[in-house]
């Protein structure tokens, strides 16, 4: 997938508090598989992976994906809805539904949104609960799932849409080890079936194993972008050596 | 041992035990007052207090009817006039938000009395309505339905901004969201605030007698006046009202349970 940014502004609060979290940020980068973005908390990782998502206006600049502009020049919402509609996104904090159940978090958009009769949605969630290991799951309630089975539920619900792309919003950083692995595991399996992937996160080392391409983000722009290998071995801008230093250091 | 246990365990036990201890002072109560009212009215009145109150029995009935009625109504249409102000104090047009954060602080910084007499006796008046059920019931839900728009838009706002956002990138429209998103959650929370004003709606209603509805406790009142017997006038109302708002506690409880589910 071919990822443009032109000139991204955004920035949030009011008068004297007012900052720019991304500034004129610009990135231009082609990858098979898994894009990661890196870099130090308050550098604009999440808030350009929110404006990729059509989660966020930027206040100027554009975005082109394989060539073809987010629609944010549209004032209506129903054309970014759309464009939100063909995605998948996971969040940190899983946000399922809590008073649905598993099968129905996934099956939900599935008709509500994508048109599906509620017999094709039940099938293709059980279809894709199946495939990430959660056919036991399928009629409990978030509450009653561990934040692993949560967050594997969760990218069951983004994947079941068929998206052009998924974007992972620091998937694992609400989740103690053991479930960050059971997670991580599932993302990495993902990289195979061929669906692109933008990722933030702190794992450094799953960053290392799994993406094809780094841009690193700091003080809302891209600071550097360079093939996952290169950056973690011989990071060039001043920046990404600090930061890596400290990350790594434990 | 079996009374300490009725108090001790309520904690725990939740709604059965309080209920069923409320349910055996009530009786308990009731039965008191029945034998010495029967008793002490049996020596004097040839047919006793009770059965002088007893022949008026078709007043408190139509009158419990009526009261049933105008809080059936006046349920539905506070109901619909809660959720419009709740929706209206949320909305982004900036009039509509305005006006329905008025007509929330006028209805609950004035009395309900005071709300009755000046919307009857000018408002109605003022614009010919004639029928009272109607005007009270018109007033009952303007008054309940300031309260449930607060209800509503505190369970509404109470859901998660992650929610919302969940429900966003899901491409959800807006209407969809509420569907499937906020109503069944904010449900949940504003349950049993809701129950308790919906009680509170049956017990209210009393206050139209002052119009002259002859809703239950006007009726009371009447057969009062042409029995002079208080407490087998007024007692039966006490009851007559217990009895409209104990099942509404109890299904709440019962929907609570059936509804829940781990955050």
């Amino acid at each position: 997938m071919k990822l443009e940014a032109l000139g991204i502004t955004k920035s949030f609060g009011q008068g004297n508090l007012r900052r720019n979290v991304l500034d004129d940020l610009t990135l231009n980068v082609d990858f098979p598989h898994v894009l990661a973005l890196l870099g130090p908390s308050g550098g604009g990782k999440s808030t350009l992976l929110r404006v990729i998502a059509g989660l966020e206006r930027p206040d100027d600049g554009l975005i082109l994906l394989n060539g073809t502009p987010v629609p944010f020049t549209d004032k209506s919402e129903a054309t970014l809805r759309d464009y939100r509609r063909s995605l998948g996104v996971v969040f940190q904090a899983f946000n399922l539904f809590p008073h649905l159940t598993a099968l129905q978090n996934i099956s939900l958009p599935l008709t509500a949104v994508h048109g599906l009769t509620e017999d094709a949605a039940k099938e293709r969630a059980l279809g894709v609960m199946d495939r990430l290991g959660l056919a036991d799951h399928r009629e409990k309630l978030p509450g009653q799932l561990s934040g692993g089975q949560r967050q594997r539920v969760a990218i069951a619900r983004a994947l079941a849409v068929k998206p052009r792309f998924l974007l992972f919003d620091e998937p694992t950083s609400a989740l103690d080890p053991e479930m960050t692995s059971e997670v991580l595991t599932l993302i990495a399996e993902l990289r195979k079936e061929g669906t692109p992937m933008l990722l933030v996160t702190h794992e450094m080392g799953f960053a290392r194993k799994i993406a094809d391409q780094v841009a690193f983000l700091g003080e809302g722009r891209v600071l550097e972008q360079e093939p996952a290998g290169e950056f973690f071995s011989n990071p060039r801008s001043l920046e990404a050596q600090r930061f890596l230093a400290k990350v790594l250091a434990y | 041992m079996n009374l300490s246990r009725l108090f001790l365990e309520s904690r725990v036990e939740k709604t059965s035990a309080w209920l069923k201890g409320l349910w055996v002072m009530l009786i308990l109560l009731l039965a008191g007052i029945l034998t010495t009212g029967v008793m002490g009215g049996s020596a004097g009145v040839s047919q006793g207090g009770w059965a002088s109150v007893w022949k008026y029995r078709d007043v408190f009935w139509q009158g419990w009817l009526l009261t049933i009625l105008i809080s059936l109504l006046s349920l539905a249409a506070s109901s619909l006039i809660g959720l419009g102000a709740a929706l209206a104090r949320r909305s982004r047009i900036l009039p509509l938000r305005s006006t329905a954060l008025l007509y929330v602080e006028v209805v609950r910084g004035t009395p309900l009395l005071a709300q009755i007499l000046f919307l009857f006796y000018v408002v109605a008046n003022g614009v010919g309505l004639q029928d009272r059920i109607v005007a009270g019931v018109l007033i009952l839900s303007l008054f309940s339905g300031a309260y449930l728009a607060e209800m509503i838009r505190a369970g509404i706002e109470a859901i998660p901004s992650t929610q919302l956002e969940s429900a966003r990138a899901i491409g959800f429209t807006e209407l969809q969201t509420y569907r499937y998103v906020i109503a069944p959650q904010a449900l949940r929370q504003i349950l049993p605030p809701l129950a308790g004003q919906f009680a509170s709606l049956i017990k209210d209603s009393s206050l139209l007698s002052i119009i002259g509805i002859g809703e239950f406790t006007l009726a009371a009142q009447q057969v009062n006046s042409a029995t002079y017997r208080t407490l087998e006038s007024y007692l039966p109302l006490a009851v007559g009202y217990l009895a409209l708002t104990l099942p509404i506690s109890l299904i709440s409880k019962m929907l609570e349970r059936h509804l829940c589910y781990e955050t």
